[in-house]
């Protein structure tokens, strides 16, 4: 097991004081480890935004400890916290690039407060440009660029100061679904090149699934699972948890307690084969959709569907493994607690 | 009126014309000048230390807000007049140039600043926080953010400082500051020759018409969002 870049421990984030007291964050004990890529998924309003901006102290906690790379962050001074955080930076829903420069010097704009040289600064911008794939943007204006453009400016703008760490709060969610796909595997790559440790907020189970290898969910300012990607789908123990693995925030206890379910997902295969009806066709299995949440992102299925399998053991089996035999398919039976 | 048409009145009152739009030329722009000079930090301050500011001090804003009110509320001729005292130590004199621009400068600091402060509030509160998540500091962030990314606007409110710049000299002319206001008060109302006043009325209006459209030419122009 490799070595934890940040600890979170009994972290607790009020905001305002008195009887209109906010309780944003409640005891959150969080390891993320060096070169994983780290997921904190919850509903609008559960915290995880706060969670972030208490790992790089744009808030600061009400009480316990952040240590980031071995620094406890609560501690440091003024001074030492602003060199602190060129380890670990940040990108942002919307963006947030300098409007009035071009992208090279956005990009050199973090270089700039730190102190390296110019022609150096502007070097490593090219080559940090390069790296997203936009060096001939390089004297574009942000106002000339696509959504998907501007957020790999906004990568290669946090890269500039060679972090260990790298915050991406809902970075995706102003994106189009194919861009989303394309911003995500640049995050994937960027983490398998350069070992840095991607740290994703995000309120989309898809998101999670795509690139995460753990994740936390939070609920009501709470981590309510904490685990490896594929447990927390195969065996949801919370509602929080189950409301955002389910499609369409379906519940399986509506059923009878015998029910069998999966969960498979679609990861970017075709479109246009109908998966449901050539198992019944194929096999003669018949499976009830007890819920789904797919999309065709550009000629390819994304998403996930709940299914119920048939009673007979047999069929089942049949059905699970004509499911697995499928190109960009996978299938996790979902177990059920009353 | 058509007399200003006629050679005989530009030969008489061409030159005290030419010298009443220079005395306003550099009053206008001196003031401005110092006006920036105290408004702009003030401004800035005032951004800086609100509530959700980025270094947030309660005392210190509050200050800062009533003085601006408070520089704010006075009508600029009765500031002038009541100023008279302090101009004439500071200054030496409370007459001509020197005597006006140092209440035009009290009259304009504040209005300068809530002018920033206005330009400076609409600078996304985003992007300043990505600021501060890559560690840049109090002063790295009002000189290489906020201010480069409020630029248009700051020259916008510019404009707007500079033309009632020009309005409070007229006023400034009336006790004896020079300038084209004084121009008009003692020719077209003292000695009755009104077509002098109307005159400075038309050089006015062309110099408030220049310094906008410069100015909101300028502003579109450096502006990188509408490219």
């Amino acid at each position: 097991m490799s070595e934890s870049i940040i600890q979170i421990q009994h972290l607790t984030k009020n905001f305002g004081g008195g009887a209109g007291e906010v309780h944003a964050l409640t005891d959150i004990s969080l390891d993320i480890r060096q070169g994983e890529i780290f997921g904190i998924i919850g509903l609008s309003g559960a915290g995880k935004s706060t969670l972030v901006r208490c790992m790089n102290l744009l808030e600061r906690p009400t009480s316990g400890t952040v240590l980031v790379d071995g620094k406890d962050m609560t501690a440091l001074s003024e001074g030492e916290l602003r060199l602190q955080r060129r380890k670990i930076t940040m990108i942002f829903q919307s963006f947030n690039l300098l409007m009035q420069r071009t992208c090279l010097k956005n990009v050199c704009f973090p270089m700039e407060i730190a102190g390296v040289p110019k022609a150096q600064a502007r070097k490593r911008a090219e080559e940090l440009l390069e790296l997203v794939g936009l060096q001939d943007k390089a004297g574009a204006y942000p106002a000339q660029l696509s959504g998907g453009q501007k957020q790999r400016v906004a990568v290669a703008r946090a890269l500039a100061t060679d972090p260990k760490v790298l915050l991406c709060d809902e970075a995706t969610s102003a994106l189009d679904p194919t861009t989303t796909v394309s911003i995500l595997e640049l995050l994937k790559d960027l983490n398998a090149k350069l070992g840095v440790t991607v740290v994703v907020i995000t309120h989309q189970m898809s998101v999670i699934e795509a690139i995460c290898s753990r994740v936390a969910i939070l609920d009501g300012g709470q981590v309510a699972e904490l685990g490896p990607v594929q447990d927390i789908f195969s065996n949801p123990s919370t509602d929080a948890a189950r409301r955002l693995v389910y499609p369409g925030g379906v519940s399986i206890s509506q059923y009878p307690p015998s029910t069998r379910a999966i969960r498979i997902s679609f990861n970017g295969g075709t479109a246009y084969q109908p998966l449901i009806a050539s198992l019944a066709i194929d096999c003669g299995v018949k499976v009830n959709i007890l819920g789904a949440d797919t999309r065709n992102v550009g000629g390819k299925a994304i998403g996930t569907m709940l299914l119920g399998l048939p009673e007979d053991p047999g069929e089942a089996a049949k059905a699970l493994s004509y499911i697995r035999a499928q190109p960009n398919v996978s299938a996790e039976e979902v177990e059920y607690h009353e | 009126m058509s007399e200003i048409f006629t050679a005989a009145f530009w030969a008489e009152y061409g030159g005290i014309l030419a010298e009443g739009l220079l005395d306003t030329l550099v009053m206008v722009v001196a003031s401005t000048f110092f006006a920036y000079l105290i408004g702009l930090p003030m401004g800035v301050l005032s951004v800086l230390t609100q509530p959700h500011g980025i270094c947030p001090k309660r005392t210190v804003n509050a200050v800062l807000g009533w003085v601006i009110n408070i520089g704010r509320s006075f009508p600029f001729a009765i500031l002038m007049v009541a100023l008279f005292p302090f101009t004439k130590l500071v200054m030496g004199t409370r007459l001509g140039l020197r005597g006006a621009v140092l209440p035009l400068v009290v009259a304009s600091a504040p209005f300068v600043a809530r002018m920033v402060e206005t330009s400076l509030s609409e600078v996304d509160a985003g992007v300043i926080e990505a600021a501060q998540s890559m560690g840049a500091s109090t002063l790295q962030i009002v000189r290489k953010v906020y201010l480069p990314e409020a630029m248009p606007s700051l020259i916008l409110g510019g404009s707007i400082t500079l033309i009632a710049i020009v309005g409070y000299t007229a006023i400034a002319g009336m006790v004896g500051a020079g300038g084209l206001g004084d121009l008009a008060i003692r020719y077209g109302h003292q000695r009755h020759v009104p077509s002098v006043m109307w005159v400075t009325v038309i050089i006015l209006i062309i110099l408030v018409q220049v310094v906008q459209s410069v100015f909101s030419r300028l502003s579109v122009r450096i502006d990188k969002r509408l490219k």
